[in-house]
């Protein structure tokens, strides 16, 4: 099971913020959740969103363990 | 070095003088403090999410580089998560380094990327809603201002 985190506008669309998803990688992850909210889905794949895991930033696809915690990172601003 | 994430209002005065002390050899100090705006009335409050961990490290990668790169003696950054009120302090900059200009560059580089480029989520509420606000053109540009100068 990974630990999937969504920040940002990402929680307010979904109306989670964390969620335990089984599922072997990222693809499969992002299919999967796409599958359950095809709003989400698009936002997840949107031009800017990025992914870290472990909070290591990924590009692609990877490989997912027990536990590892996938984060959806949208667009950021501060300050 | 410092990096903070804080739930809590601060006093940038105070922080300020925190910063400053016991400090023979730096010569100079520049702060930046980001206030949040009203909007003449269309900003009720802010709202600033992180990701705990991770915010903290990203920032302190890009303060490690600038400080190799301006030659800084030391920084703080402190910046406020949760619901903020217009006129409260939102975000805390403070750089030293022997001499003045490296200490104000390096403060406006790293102000320039905590609004485009650090690991926060921003939502603004106002009398329609919310909204999520994204770094603007401007965001951008200034921190590309940077990139340009390598010779540095």
């Amino acid at each position: 099971m990974a630990r999937v985190l969504l920040f940002g506008r990402l929680s307010d669309l979904a109306g989670w913020r964390e969620r335990q998803v089984e599922s072997p990688f990222l693809s499969a992850l992002r299919s999967k959740l796409a599958d359950e909210d095809p709003a989400l889905g698009q936002a997840l794949a949107g031009r800017g969103v990025q992914v870290a895991l472990d909070q290591v930033i990924v590009r692609g696809d990877a490989p997912l363990s027990v536990g590892t915690e996938v984060a959806f990172l949208p667009p950021m601003s501060g300050g | 070095m410092t990096i903070r994430l804080t739930f809590d209002a601060f006093d940038p005065g105070a922080l300020l003088t925190e910063f400053c002390k016991g400090r023979s050899e730096v010569g100079a100090v520049a702060t930046f403090t980001g206030i949040a705006r009203a909007e003449a009335g269309q900003t009720t409050a802010l709202e600033l999410e992180a990701y705990p961990g991770f915010t903290e490290a990203e920032i302190g990668k890009t303060a490690e580089r600038a400080k190799a790169r301006f030659g800084l003696d030391d920084f703080a950054i402190l910046h406020r998560v949760g619901k903020i009120a217009p006129g409260d302090p939102v975000v805390f900059v403070a750089t030293a380094a022997r001499h003045r200009r490296a200490a104000f560059e390096a403060c406006d580089f790293l102000m320039d990327y905590l609004k485009s480029k650090a690991p926060f989520w921003k939502k603004e509420y106002g009398p329609n809603g919310a909204r999520w606000v994204e770094p603007r053109a401007e965001d951008h540009a200034d921190l590309a201002r940077w990139e340009k100068e390598t010779t540095r």
